[in-house]
């Protein structure tokens, strides 16, 4: 292909980080931005002090603590010994390969794909990477970014590059408008559950039309971070006004920000480039989304029904249907509303940034948490935490009855003491709704921040639509 | 890395499909700083009951499945979550090679940089390798790498497709770190081009 023929989003940012091609080689590819969290990072580290190795770059590598933290008061010292030798061990590598990290202590500590975009360290046309699946989330700037396992972790940091293959490309086009009280979220999980977990595997994703063109930056991250639920490592949105908006003036944005703005208008995908494969979606046809199931492609309209999984075919799904009604305690052709639940967690990097909270605080404003439900909000950063306070949206919350947390993963993956009971039901804004996810026997639906919120209050699941604000 | 060229031994089979990493290895086993040692904690949310004995029910748990170094499942095989402890656990267990229709990104990945050998065969095939695992009791594979060959001694024979790189890297068990080092020289020429 000459270099005037149009290119997709994808493709001018794969071909501007080739170090090396070679017929019958994995490409070379450059990596302008690594991010390290606790978990997926000692190994990496030790991996490099047994070959006499150093990071290469590591002033363009960024080191959070953030899965395995707890969001309880951060004065007390961590209780459990194996996740504080964790998180002492980031600390000591940090330390000996001069990596910047935001400790526990520091006002911007959180989630690593929080923080990223806040401190501007997320820009478009970047390629980014972090052992962590969820890295998907930064292409909502028009990165290319994704999850790597902790070997690739180790060989960036020595070499500030991946090998990789090219991965295919498909485009997902969102026409017309979401309807009232209708969220990114339920955007992704609609799309999610329409390609299957494993619908989007070797594909790197691009989504677009007017939907998405719509949505907000934080809104952008929400799409973006769920595409490996569907199986694609990445998924990406060209940037636009904006992009650029939310990037000006934040602590790592460019120096020459209008320089880097007009190369930034170039990366959207060229009119007449093609993708491997496109599917069509209609805002319009999308509602209020919650899983019934043990995978995220498992999900339905709130005022569906669960499943009949006979009615899913004789093949795999049918089965893991049935297996995920009966760890699920469910039956088939229960109208999800009537659904009661226990807990409530309104958190992750998924649904744990400014906007969601004030989403939430507007659905609990005036209203009580509904008798036995346990329920939570664990802001995404400390950033996000300070904002939140700074507009009162804490008040709201601890004044409902919700616990108001210290940023981190928390009840996400469950790593740290946040986690469900055997048999619990938990309406969360998280991304994962596999089994034992929250905490071994949890029973997880995922949801929208305004869902989950208005759960919370009647203690089972409802229609955002039909709220009296 | 530990190469791989050939192997044969025992097969158990895990009739699920969309098996994540959460299931394979449990976070509360990714606290541990080391690399090995997550064998004992392989599925634990299905292998162990709640006072930590066997669940007899769950299928690797069989003691005709016991010593299995082959795992034959369903697709999409190690969705979910990037953590590499989901290959550590898997080879610490025993397992040298997976068979299944599909397999997530990650995961497939991981698996090469541990010296295991993942195998994409087609859905009819591994409907095969069930029936032939209910049937043969300490039913055997043999895994060839040099030739892309699945056989059994009863007649199985099935190819497979690999990357030929990651084919060779793992023949040759080559430590892609220092393969890629090897190009240092254009790696400094691209920060430099780029002014980085």
């Amino acid at each position: 292909m000459s270099d005037s023929a149009p290119k997709t989003l994808f493709e001018k940012i794969w071909d501007a980080h080739v170090v090396h091609d070679e017929p019958g080689r994995q490409t070379i590819l450059y990596i302008d931005r690594h991010l390290v969290h606790e978990v997926t990072s000692p190994q990496a580290f030790e991996g490099l002090r047994l070959a006499g190795r150093k990071v290469r770059r590591p002033e363009l590598t960024t080191a959070t603590c953030d899965h395995n933290v707890p969001t309880t008061d951060r004065s007390l010292p961590i209780v459990d010994p194996i996740s504080k030798q964790q998180i002492d061990t980031l600390r000591e590598n940090c330390r000996e390969f001069d990596v910047r990290l935001y400790d526990l202590d520091d006002p911007e500590q959180g989630i690593v794909h929080i923080i990223g975009p806040e401190l501007g360290l997320t820009q478009p046309g970047m390629t980014i990477v972090c052992g962590d699946s969820h890295t998907s989330t930064h292409g909502a700037f028009g990165a290319l970014a994704f999850g790597i396992g902790t070997s690739e972790v180790e060989h960036v940091l020595a070499t500030q590059t991946l090998l990789q293959f090219r991965p295919k490309t498909l485009e997902l086009r969102v026409d017309g408008q979401l309807g009232p009280g209708v969220t990114a979220k339920d955007l992704i999980l609609y799309l999610i559950g329409q390609l299957t977990t494993a619908g989007g595997t070797g594909y790197c994703l691009e989504y677009t039309g007017e939907v998405v063109r719509r949505l907000s930056m934080e809104e952008r991250m929400t799409v973006c971070n769920m595409s490996i639920e569907a199986g694609a490592r990445a998924g990406m949105i060209a940037p636009d006004a904006t992009t650029f908006d939310y990037l000006r003036g934040r602590q790592f944005a460019p120096q020459d920000f209008e320089a880097a703005v007009a190369h930034w208008e170039t990366l959207p995908s060229d009119p007449g480039a093609t993708y491997d494969k496109t599917m069509t979606f209609d805002g319009a046809d999308i509602a209020p989304q919650v899983t019934w199931g043990t995978n995220p492609g498992q999900v339905v309209a709130v005022t569906d029904r669960v499943p009949d999984p006979a009615s899913l075919g004789a093949g795999d799904s049918a089965k893991a249907a049935a297996r995920a009604l009966e760890y699920m305690g469910l039956q088939a052709g229960m109208p999800i509303e009537d659904l009661g639940i226990d807990r409530v967690f309104i958190g992750s990097c998924t649904n744990a940034r400014i906007e969601d909270l004030r989403a939430a605080a507007k659905v609990v404003q005036g209203h009580q948490v509904a008798g036995d439900v346990h329920a939570m909000v664990v802001p995404g950063s400390g950033q996000v935490k300070q904002q939140a306070e700074a507009e009162g949206l804490d008040r709201v919350f601890t004044a409902a009855g919700f616990e108001w947390r210290e940023a981190g993963c928390s009840m996400c993956l469950a790593m740290n003491p946040d986690k469900l009971s055997e048999g619990q039901r938990c309406a969360s804004t998280s991304n994962r709704n596999f089994e034992g996810r929250q905490g071994k026997g949890g029973r997880t639906h995922l949801v929208s921040p305004a869902m989950a919120a208005a759960a919370a209050v009647t203690g089972h699941f409802t229609d955002i639509r039909t709220w009296k604000f | 890395m530990q190469p791989f060229t050939t192997h044969t031994g025992l097969v158990a089979t895990l009739d699920r499909s969309d098996v994540d990493t959460d299931q394979i290895i449990s976070k509360e086993h990714l606290k541990r700083i080391e690399r090995t040692g997550y064998g004992k904690f392989l599925f634990s949310d299905w292998r162990y009951q709640a006072d930590g004995s066997e669940n007899l029910d769950f299928e690797l748990n069989r003691p005709e499945f016991q010593g299995a170094s082959v795992l034959v499942t369903r697709s999409n095989f190690g969705c979910g979550s990037s953590r590499e402890h989901a290959p550590w656990a898997l080879d610490d267990y025993g397992f040298r090679s997976i068979i299944a229709p599909s397999f997530a990104d990650i995961f497939y990945n991981n698996c090469f940089n541990n010296g295991m050998l993942p195998i994409r065969l087609p859905e009819d095939r591994v409907d095969e390798l069930f029936a032939r695992v209910a049937k043969h009791p300490g039913y055997r594979l043999n895994i060839d790498l040099t030739n892309c060959t699945v056989t059994d001694e009863h007649g199985f024979s099935a190819t497979f497709e690999v990357d030929p790189f990651r084919r060779k890297c793992l023949l040759e068990g080559l430590d892609q770190i220092g393969l890629t080092l090897e190009h240092e020289d254009r790696i400094a020429a691209f920060e430099s081009a780029r002014g980085l």
